[in-house]
């Protein structure tokens, strides 16, 4: 039976280019109190452009709508539980949002003087702190805008750090369960990929790993809990196998979730590290964006890091650029400060044992949804769980029910779907995180759900891979969309 | 914690359940030499309102909100009200990336208007779903030309953006890629052409120029374009302040168009979240890099959107990918979105025809470096007072200065780099030509 949702009603709505009309307007400028300039005396005549044709004529009123209701058109967290494995879809404090908007920290420009934004300064000082100590790592660069970004400017101080050593070698381990950016970014790094498999609990295998490793080995990247949720009980172990042969430990910290405040990679001997403030430190996911990834590194990869540095002086917090050893810029400016002041204020809001707690309460939760479903659904990999678990549609296969069912049947029932089909040493992978911010009965009604798909597997296949039924639109035809793409309205397109 | 939705009841009951005594139990099987030594060291949790009040005096710290005449890449336009209203809704804020089309129409619908919009105002005939920023959009168009033409050098000019030049160093620097770089006019602050014409050759990807240029001044970006086609390359074209587009003839002439869009709406905010965009023509799509919404039917033919042609994504090609780029800047984006509605086709012009008139009344005021053509930046000559010093005593009237531009043009040590946008007010434009006038 479903429970937590039922059908309601919602309007319809065209795109905003047919709601388009000449003379209707949302906008009002000021008088101007210079006087105006005729653009072909200013730019030259070929310079002008004729009018933005398609460009839309709406009023202030239509604009709202337009995109309230767009809006009721996704689901989102502040709905329900999003128990998307990986993405670390925790509840997004509204704190966050309103201390961001502060004129004072939103309304000043990257090029103003270090001693007009010594507010600006602290908040990155005090956020670059506080992710050396959740990290145990030495100093963080706050640039990247996001994981992968992250990943690239990481590799890019693996590189940076074995050149100034001597050679900056030639290949980069990746076990199979990484996510899909770690080997793109090491080959946007112009290292090698070499993939190395997982063993059957579902870690780095320590033989295979010794096996790899050589002088050519710049790194090994290793997420770490890794996408099965299992923590890498030989981490300790691993890194020594690298730092034997002159390789560096990469943390892909996707999954600090599991940790903050309970193990610090920098003490189990990870060099280099990302993490992504959307995720472990609930900065919002905005349908896609904006992320941010900053990178934590142990002193010898510090002079690499990003220009410019931040150092305090008698005089107050300045930017430093005279780093000669540094990779150089990943971004203009000083990165997404935006929601670094987000992810401040919500490690603000924990404290030291408020992170732990959010921690242990994102464990229960993983551990808790999988006991009750292990009846239910296969469960490849039997290692403890940290802070989320991988199970698999073995079992609904046979009536030919797949993962994908699976996860759009759970939409009838009001739920965002798990992350599907990830990772991909798991066939058919059901990967479920569902974070701290879930409440029990939250979680009692997705297990409640999940059981109930199980049995409609069973007794009615056909629902379950005819799902969603009580969505605006039912599954789309992605083939003819990517086999011929429309990416954008025309007139012509709407005949 | 206020943000943990449980009571410690529920706590020992799925404890129990789990036939577990303690919270510290779940991690009992972590290796000893891993665990944490010592507490965090971050004091305790805080309420709402000491959060709130760390944060206002950190706020307070700063200059900010005054008036402004700063640009170089981060512009101070006003920012409609509507924007903050509409993302700020939780429908939009806390989504996640719309890979589950059936609940996600509303990013999907959006962030297609989107793409269609610059399309329109750019010239070209596809835009992806927005990068990161403008900056890392240069590095992932050249990245893009490299593989449409198969070769590995890049001719840029020197008027581009200096940080975006950097950021494109950083990537080109392991990715085998050749940069030339090539200088301005000296007179009229364009990118010099006929050093491009000579650097450009059978090895080359690319041509790029900003246009507005670095300095403000409008490039010849037909000129340009014939410079690199001769050659067999493509031209890229960036900007940074997409609200000269408004009056501007876009560049048409481009292969790919590069460009910042925080002039829409985006709040300058200390240099980010902005959102970048890349546009180019249909005939390159399956080489451009991040997400693309593409318009489809579902399964009863009623029209649907979709993320479309992901194969090009690291997520299923891992290192072969088109780009490592995973998040783009959804909600950013949709700022921007919001922006050129409420605005829409007469309100652009009318904005960039004020932005126009405000910068040309600025600079009949004060010595002008170049006799470019501009929109609304130019350098402006300080030959009384050094910049730093016209910025000290602006910023003693409560007033934000201009751009010094002997940190990234020494030659330039005694010009600044000024923006006067719609809200540039004329009495305080009077007080910046004031001060460097000398009076």
């Amino acid at each position: 039976m479903i429970k937590k949702a039922r059908q309601h009603v919602s309007q319809n709505e065209s795109l905003i280019f047919e709601r388009s009309s000449p003379g209707k307007r949302a906008y009002q400028l000021p008088p101007l109190d210079v006087p105006a300039v005729d653009p072909k005396d200013a730019l030259g005549a070929g310079n002008v452009r004729e009018e933005i044709g398609g460009f839309p004529e709406v009023s202030e009123v239509e604009v709202v709508r337009h995109f309230t209701r767009l809006s009721t058109y996704n689901y989102a967290i502040d709905h329900g539980m999003y128990p998307l494995g990986s993405c670390t879809m925790k509840y997004n404090p509204r704190v966050n949002e309103a201390v961001a908007a502060l004129e004072g920290l939103r309304w000043i420009h990257p090029y103003q003087p270090d001693e007009s934004v010594q507010g600006a300064l602290e908040v990155i000082a005090a956020l670059e702190n506080a992710l050396c100590e959740i990290t145990g790592m030495d100093a963080v660069t706050l640039q990247p805008a996001a994981g992968a970004h992250g990943e690239l400017t990481g590799m890019l101080l693996v590189r940076a750090a074995l050149e100034a050593e001597g050679r900056p070698r030639r290949v980069v381990l990746v076990p199979d369960s990484a996510h899909g950016t770690n080997p793109a970014s090491v080959a946007m790094a112009g290292y090698q990929v070499r993939n190395i498999a997982s063993n059957e609990k579902g870690m780095v295998d320590l033989a295979a790993l010794e096996a790899a490793v050589d002088e050519d080995t710049a790194a090994l990247m290793v997420t770490n809990p890794n996408t099965l949720g299992v923590f890498e009980e030989n981490i300790v172990a691993v890194a020594r196998i690298l730092h034997a042969k002159g390789a560096l430990l990469y943390m892909d910290g996707a999954n600090m979730n599991a940790l903050a405040g309970i193990s610090r990679p920098g003490e189990f001997g990870v060099d280099v590290m990302h993490l992504n403030l959307h995720k472990t430190f609930s900065t919002p996911h905005g349908g896609g964006g904006p992320g941010s990834g900053p990178v934590a590194v142990k002193k010898r990869l510090e002079p690499f890091l990003p220009l410019p540095r931040l150092v305090n002086e008698e005089a107050g917090w300045r930017w430093d650029y005279g780093r000669p050893q540094s990779i150089g810029r990943v971004r203009a400016f000083y990165g997404n400060f935006g929601v670094l002041v987000r992810a401040l204020a919500y490690i603000l809001a924990h404290g030291g044992e408020g992170l732990r707690r959010a921690t242990l309460d994102a464990i229960l939760n993983a551990v808790y949804v999988r006991k009750k479903l292990e009846p239910y659904y296969e469960l490849p990999h039997k290692a403890p769980t940290m802070h989320e678990c991988v199970f698999s549609d073995a079992r609904q296969a046979g009536r030919g029910v797949r993962t994908m069912d699976i996860a759009k049947r759970l939409i009838d029932y009001g739920f965002h779907p798990y992350t599907v089909s990830f990772p991909l040493i798991v066939k058919g992978a059901i990967m479920i995180e569902p974070t701290e911010t879930e409440s029990k009965q939250e979680l009692d009604l997705f297990i409640d759900a999940m059981i109930s798909i199980a049995r409609e597997a069973e007794e009615n296949p056909e629902l379950v891979k005819g799902a969603p039924h009580m969505t605006r639109i039912r599954r789309v035809d992605e083939v003819t969309a990517a086999r011929k793409p429309v990416v954008r309205w025309t007139r012509e397109e709407e005949k | 914690m206020r943000y943990l939705p449980k009571s410690d009841d529920e706590r020992r009951e799925m404890l129990a359940e789990l036939g577990l005594e303690s919270l510290d139990d779940l991690y009992a099987h972590l290796p000893e030499e891993v665990l944490l030594r010592e507490p965090l060291k971050l004091g305790p949790g805080k309420s709402e309102y000491e959060i709130t009040d760390y944060f206002r005096r950190l706020s307070g710290r700063n200059v900010a909100g005054r008036p402004c005449f700063l640009g170089a890449g981060a512009y101070c336009h006003y920012r409609p009200v509507l924007v903050d209203v509409l993302v700020g809704r939780g429908e939009f804020l806390t989504a996640y990336t719309p890979y589950q089309a059936e609940i996600s129409q509303g990013t999907l619908m959006t962030i297609f208007e989107f793409q269609t919009m610059l399309c329109q105002l750019t010239g070209m005939e596809v835009a992806n779903a927005s990068v990161y920023d403008g900056s890392t959009a240069v590095p992932e168009a050249v990245q893009m030309a490299r593989r449409i033409t198969r070769r590995d050098r890049v001719v840029v000019a020197n008027t581009v953006h200096p940080e975006y030049r950097q950021v494109l160093e950083t990537y080109a620097r392991h990715q085998g890629l050749e940069t030339a770089v090539t200088g301005y006019v000296r007179d009229t602050g364009m990118a010099d052409l006929e050093e491009i014409e000579r650097e450009t050759d059978e090895r080359t990807a690319a041509v790029l120029i900003q246009s507005p240029n670095f300095f403000g001044v409008v490039e010849d970006v037909r000129q340009a374009a014939e410079i690199a086609h001769a050659k067999g390359a493509l031209l890229i074209v960036v900007f940074t302040e997409p609200v000269a587009y408004g009056v501007l003839e876009p560049p048409r002439q481009a292969d790919i168009v590069a460009g910042e869009l925080q002039s829409f709406a985006i709040a300058p905010s200390y240099g980010g979240p902005y959102a970048g965009v890349i546009a180019t023509r249909q005939k390159y799509i399956r080489q451009l890099p991040g997400r693309l919404v593409g318009r489809t039917k579902d399964i009863e033919g009623r029209g649907a959107y979709c993320l479309t042609l992901t194969t090009r994504e690291q997520h299923i090609r891992r290192e072969k990918a088109t780009s490592n780029i995973c998040t783009n800047q959804a909600l950013v984006a949709l700022m921007a979105t919001i922006f050129m509605t409420v605005y829409g086709k007469r309100g652009l012009r009318e904005l960039a025809e004020q932005n126009l008139a405000k910068a040309h009344y600025l600079a009949g005021k004060v010595p002008q470096k170049f006799f470019g053509p501009f929109f609304n930046e130019f350098v402006a000559h300080s030959a009384v007072r050094k910049p730093a010093e016209v910025n000290a005593r602006l910023m003693e009237r409560g007033i934000v200065g201009g751009l010094p531009l002997g940190r990234f043009y020494p030659e330039l040590e005694d010009c600044l780099l000024l923006c006067a946008t719609e809200m540039a007010r004329r009495e305080d434009m009077d007080a910046v030509a004031e001060a460097i006038l000398g009076r």
